[in-house]
């Protein structure tokens, strides 16, 4: 058992809402067409969290509640169906569609599961829909993710066939990589959770081994345990270590020779190190400070402690699932403070306190901490970027060490910012 | 239920948002969910800005709607008056707060702070963002002037002559993440103070508490953005009797009827009316010989009502454009935006819909688009240049230069910006002399043509174009008739295309071929 320190903060919060992960959620599943039920505010935060890196029409919508649909719920679900309807006629590649769940749907609790079965049995062979909840009162950033996965599950039919299912969205090629590697090492059933489309949900069962790629699925793997899946606990693959502790947990899974795996990822290793060296130059010994939002967090603050040589002053996280971090946990240093939730203000009074050279944050929050004199790192990047897997280390350990090397660059000429 | 794909306009409380964080010395305590907080990045990211807006959101979650969020709402109130020291409080909800029913404000003004309280009743499901920050300004005035304007007499425009002292105006209107705001302050003070007229306050932007008490020390008010500041206006005239400017001073000609409706208000002589004419280079460079290629290009205007209204009136009187659609999405402003419609012979598009936008964009198949950040998009799908006039914008909207639209130096600024994405005159000819050369790229654009459809976008424009087709597919084009098509200016081709169609429609022909083309430009002349 690791000997961190776990601390737990209540207060104003500074994060991005469950509805957000629809952002790369639409991209992963070209054929789903995500459609939130909720306000203004909502349709508003998609388009402002999104909207100006989307130039295609997007495959993400808002049915905005206006007020005579507060009046009264049968209402609601009519016009819910009105607008579906105008939706796929206006889209009719759509496969799958999601009904996401808002704070003001969650409030005025609009069943949207029971609309969603509705629905299911009028489009019946043209579009399946399902429900889940992106709701800012209850999830956070990336749980979205976890919610729409969980969604999906019970969607997926059953086998016994022995498969390793990796779980949690990936940039296809990293993606692509992941399962050339396991397939040298000599797993060949791979196959991914979300699928690139909808409507391909790969099959599970009890001898389904689940490895996380992403550590922010907790629903999800419960749900998987449910339906027999076998849960292989490892370090996430991020980073050099991170990443060959990963792939080793799930060869292990298959009863494979630790050897073998060696043998297959020891170059890819050797070779990432190498290019970690150029970056970890300008990391090494600078002070880190995480700021809570993508639940990413502790798994970045390991690699960038182990392998590039940072200090950590906090590690912030909106959330923490000690079963699905345990191992992360273990391998930080002892004293590492991580605190769980957040109180911004409380917080930004710390990160000025400890003055440190890195800080990890929400895009609100970026630019104020850039003109103090802190040099900042978007975690919105991190999801959107491919970092995962050894091969992507060095990359991902640019994301950092480029804007201390721009402050280098600036601040070495003429340019003060006040 | 409204289906919206993108929006406008954000809810109302990011307008109340616009206002707090365009004053000093002002903090709102926002009633919402963790994931309102997005609204901080419009700020700091569109516009770069190096503060956090002044909000402390309450950030309430699921597990505390069975408990007491009032309680939470006080201990955040309290917080955020002891952490920021404001000198007065605005309090209100967003859209899931409101369903929730804690009424903040009221709760906030139980709470014996010796600082004004603006309670923000903003109804969430019913209005929007315009509404939103014109109604927090006007209570923000309401609020700290109440007092004040009971005790003092009517004011006189006038009174400055008898007071001994230059004659002094308030500038309203203008916020955070308004179009160009920032610069059309520096640029209608600048011409004020041409003329001798100081500048009392200039606010939201800028100002204080202290600044909105001393509004009254004014002798007119210049109201600049209708869709913030018209109410406040009204109240100001109703209940102290300050009169207020309607002339929008962008472009040269309502910059000069700007400057003359102020002289008449306070009653003071225009000394160097001819100098007007010569302040900007708008004028000289219409009518340069290079401009005469911009008779008549065809416009389509969308935008918010007080930048869609300008735009078209510039368009038509200044740069001889022919205005083919104009339309936005301010409901508050549809009246104006429908008279300045029928002047132009046209049709307003009043609508929230970016969709209808694009509709009714592709049936007037402009060679020009002057809109939003939507309406770059749809312009960029159909492969028309466009410039961006209004909000909602882009991160690219809020240059580093100085770009107003307003007065002098903005009318400078449109004929750039509007101009630049369509060809110069000599360069057309020299592109139509060479489209035949292997070097020539079709849908080329001017090399000053940042804003417009340019080679990353290819592929969108040419999609756009093969839906065309696939759409169109029922008429036969046959070979001499695709390749002279093929010879018409890429901006015009798909109204040269459907006019023919049209015309082949009309007349029973089985086919389109170069002939028929031809026949089909005669008719239409």
């Amino acid at each position: 058992m690791s000997k961190v320190e776990l601390n737990k903060e209540t207060g104003p919060r500074e994060v991005f809402c469950g509805l957000t992960s629809i952002v790369w959620l639409h991209r992963r599943m070209p054929d789903a067409f995500f459609l939130v039920v909720g306000s203004r505010t909502c349709a508003h935060l998609i388009q402002s969290a999104a909207g100006v890196m989307i130039f295609a029409e997007p495959r993400f919508g808002t049915a905005i509640l206006e007020e005579k649909d507060l009046a009264g719920l049968a209402d609601a679900h009519e016009e819910l169906d009105r607008v579906v309807n105008d939706l796929i006629s206006r889209r009719p590649e759509i496969k799958t569609l999601f009904l996401v769940g808002s704070c003001p749907s969650e409030v005025i609790k609009l069943d949207l599961a029971t609309v969603s079965e509705k629905l299911n049995k009028r489009f019946l062979g043209q579009v399946r829909f399902v429900n889940y909840s992106g709701s800012g009162i209850e999830t956070t950033f990336t749980q979205g993710e976890d919610g729409a996965l969980k969604a999906l599950v019970p969607l997926m039919e059953s086998t016994d066939d022995e498969k390793l299912l990796l779980v949690g969205t990936l940039a296809n090629n990293v993606e692509d990589r992941f399962k050339k590697i396991f397939n040298h090492i000599g797993i060949t059933n791979v196959e991914s959770f979300p699928p690139r489309q909808s409507t391909e949900l790969p099959k599970i069962g009890k001898n389904t081994k689940v490895l996380l790629t992403q550590p922010y699925l907790s629903d999800t793997v419960r749900d998987l345990k449910h339906r027999g899946c076998e849960i292989i606990y490892a370090p996430f693959p991020l980073g050099v270590e991170g990443s060959s502790k990963w792939f080793l947990a799930g060869a292990d899974a298959f009863k494979i020779n630790e050897l073998k795996v060696h043998e297959v990822i020891a170059p890819l290793a050797n070779r990432a190190r190498q290019a970690l060296e150029k970056h970890t130059e300008i990391l090494r010994g600078k002070k880190l400070f995480l700021l809570p939002e993508s639940q990413l967090e502790i798994s970045l603050a390991r690699f960038l402690h182990n392998e590039c040589g940072m200090e950590l002053i906090e590690v912030g996280t909106p959330y923490l699932n000690k079963d699905l971090m345990d191992e992360e946990l273990n391998l930080l240093p002892d004293d590492t403070k991580i605190v769980e939730g957040q109180h911004v203000e409380k917080q930004l009074d710390r990160v000025r306190a400890t003055s440190p050279d890195l800080v990890v944050c929400g895009m609100g929050l970026a630019n104020p901490l850039e003109a103090e004199g802190i040099s900042t790192k978007w975690s919105i990047e991190m999801v959107f970027s491919p970092i995962h897997g050894i091969d992507q280390a060095a990359d991902l350990a640019g994301l950092f060490s480029r804007p201390l090397k721009r402050n280098q660059i600036l601040t070495s000429k003429t340019l003060a910012t006040h | 239920m409204e289906l919206t794909l993108w929006t406008y306009e954000g809810p109302p409380h990011v307008g109340a948002m616009r206002v707090a964080s365009s004053m000093k010395d002002i903090h709102y305590v926002l009633h919402a969910p963790q994931g309102d907080t997005y609204a901080d990045l419009l700020f700091t990211m569109i516009e770069r800005r190096g503060q956090r807006p002044p909000v402390t959101y309450t950030t309430f979650q699921a597990r505390d709607l069975g408990g007491d969020t009032a309680e939470l709402v006080k201990r955040n109130i309290t917080e955020a008056v002891e952490r920021f020291k404001p000198k007065t409080l605005l309090v209100g909800e967003s859209c899931t707060a409101e369903l929730i029913q804690d009424q903040p404000g009221a709760l906030a003004k139980g709470m014996g702070f010796d600082i004004p309280i603006v309670n923000l009743e903003l109804p969430a499901y019913s209005k929007k963002e315009n509404w939103g920050a014109s109604e927090t300004f006007y209570q923000i005035i309401r609020t700290l002037l109440k007092d004040k304007v009971n005790e003092i007499d009517k004011i006189n425009p006038q009174r400055w002559k008898s007071l001994g002292r230059r004659p002094k105006v308030n500038i309203l209107g203008p916020t955070l993440l308004g179009f160009r705001c920032r610069d059309d302050v520096i640029e209608i003070q600048r011409i004020l103070s041409e003329q001798g007229i100081d500048t009392n306050v200039v606010a939201p932007l800028g100002s204080s508490p202290e600044d909105i008490e001393r509004l009254i020390d004014a002798d007119i008010n210049v109201c600049l953005y209708h869709e913030i500041a018209e109410i406040s206006c009204e109240w100001l005239k109703r209940n102290c009797g300050m009169e207020y400017t309607t002339t929008i001073p962008i472009g040269i000609k309502n910059t000069i009827n700007f400057i003359h409706e102020v002289h008449e208000k306070l009653d003071l002589p225009l000394t160097n009316k001819g100098e007007l004419e010569n302040k900007s280079k708008l004028p000289w460079y219409s009518k340069s010989v290079d401009s005469n290629y911009l008779t008549g290009k065809r416009v389509f205007i969308f935008g918010d009502g007080t930048h869609a209204i300008a735009a078209a009136k510039i368009a038509k009187d200044e740069l001889g454009f022919e205005v083919v659609g104009l339309g936005t999405y301010s409901r508050e402003m549809a009246r104006q935006v429908r008279a300045a419609a029928k002047d132009l012979n046209i049709e307003a598009l009043i609508t929230n819909s970016y969709l209808e936008v694009e509709d009714a964009m592709k049936k007037a198949s402009p060679e020009l688009v002057l809109g939003t950040q939507m309406e770059r998009h749809s312009a960029k799908r159909l492969g028309i240049p466009c410039s961006v006039i209004s909000t909602p914008m882009h991160v690219q909207d809020v240059p580093a230069r100085y770009s107003p639209q307003m007065g002098w130096e903005g009318a400078n600024v449109i004929f750039d910006d509007w101009v630049h994405p369509l060809m110069m005159g000599l360069e057309e000819h020299l592109i139509d002399m060479f489209k035949h050369d292997f070097e020539f790229v079709d849908g080329h654009q001017s090399h000053l043509g940042h804003t417009a459809t340019n080679a990353p976008d290819n592929k969108e424009t040419k999609q756009a174009q093969s839906n065309m087709n696939i759409q169109e597919k029922s008429i036969l084009w046959t070979e001499s008739g695709k390749a002279e098509l093929t010879k018409v200016p890429f901006f015009v081709r798909g109204k040269v295309k459907s006019n023919t169609e049209k015309y082949a429609l009309s007349k029973g022909l089985p086919e389109i071929n170069d002939e028929t083309l031809y026949d089909a430009k005669a008719f239409f002349g």
